[in-house]
């Protein structure tokens, strides 16, 4: 089981903070994106972009990562702090 | 009111409070530069009503944390701290403030010059104005 976690523009296009899901270890993000961007078009539009970061466990990952159970995958759009 | 050198929180902060910490953390201390970010009432054309501020917690509090880590290897300053608000925030509060402490001007300019340009480029905060035209999500961090 992975959490994945969505926040700002993509909380409000997907309707929701966070979706716990099922993935077989030693998927890749690559994989897993694959599945996502089908159930939610909001993320395919801004991975097509290039503008959405990935971080596992809080750390920003290549897309070639491998997953892990308990692994928590947030979606970041672009920062704005400051 | 929290009291470390790396906070995000909703609550304002004292700026004078901030800087009297950093100055007495080191009697080697001769010089303090701060920043001190507000919320402006007008962007890209568009009048703004409100703000509102969304982080990743654990995840931001790391970056700033490191931002400031860093700051304290690659330049000559003795103590750094960053504060950013977050939740819904009017026009004209306070919303992020840096205070940097060094025994001279120039360290403290240039780090804390650094830190601001670092915080708006590594830490995971969004931000959403409100203006009469609807919600807009800013992108970009000039």
């Amino acid at each position: 089981m992975v959490n994945l976690k969505f926040f700002a523009v993509l909380k409000h296009l997907i309707g929701k903070s966070e979706l716990s899901l099922d993935v077989e270890k030693g998927t890749s993000l690559e994989e897993l994106l694959e599945k996502l961007v089908k159930d939610l078009p909001p993320l395919k539009e801004g991975l097509q972009e290039g503008k959405i970061l990935i971080s596992v466990n809080q750390e920003v990952v290549e897309r070639s990562y491998l997953i892990n159970d308990g692994d928590e995958i947030a979606f970041l759009p672009p920062f704005a702090g400051g | 009111m929290g009291q470390g050198n790396i906070r995000i929180q909703t609550e304002d902060f004292s700026i004078e409070d901030e800087t009297v910490r950093v100055r007495e953390s080191s009697r080697r201390i001769g010089g303090i530069v701060s920043f001190l970010g507000t919320a402006r009432d007008f962007s890209k054309g568009q009048e703004i009503h409100k703000i509102d501020f969304e982080h990743y917690p654990g995840m931001a509090e790391k970056r700033l944390a490191e931002i400031r880590e860093q700051a304290l290897q690659d330049y000559d300053i003795i103590e750094v701290t960053i504060i950013h608000r977050v939740g819904e925030r009017s026009i004209g509060e306070n919303i992020v403030l840096i205070v940097v402490g060094a025994e001279h001007r120039q360290d403290a300019f240039r780090a804390c010059s650094w830190c601001i340009d670092e915080l708006k480029r590594i830490t995971p905060i969004w931000k959403k104005e409100t203006t009469p035209k609807g919600v807009v999500w800013v992108e970009e961090h000039p």
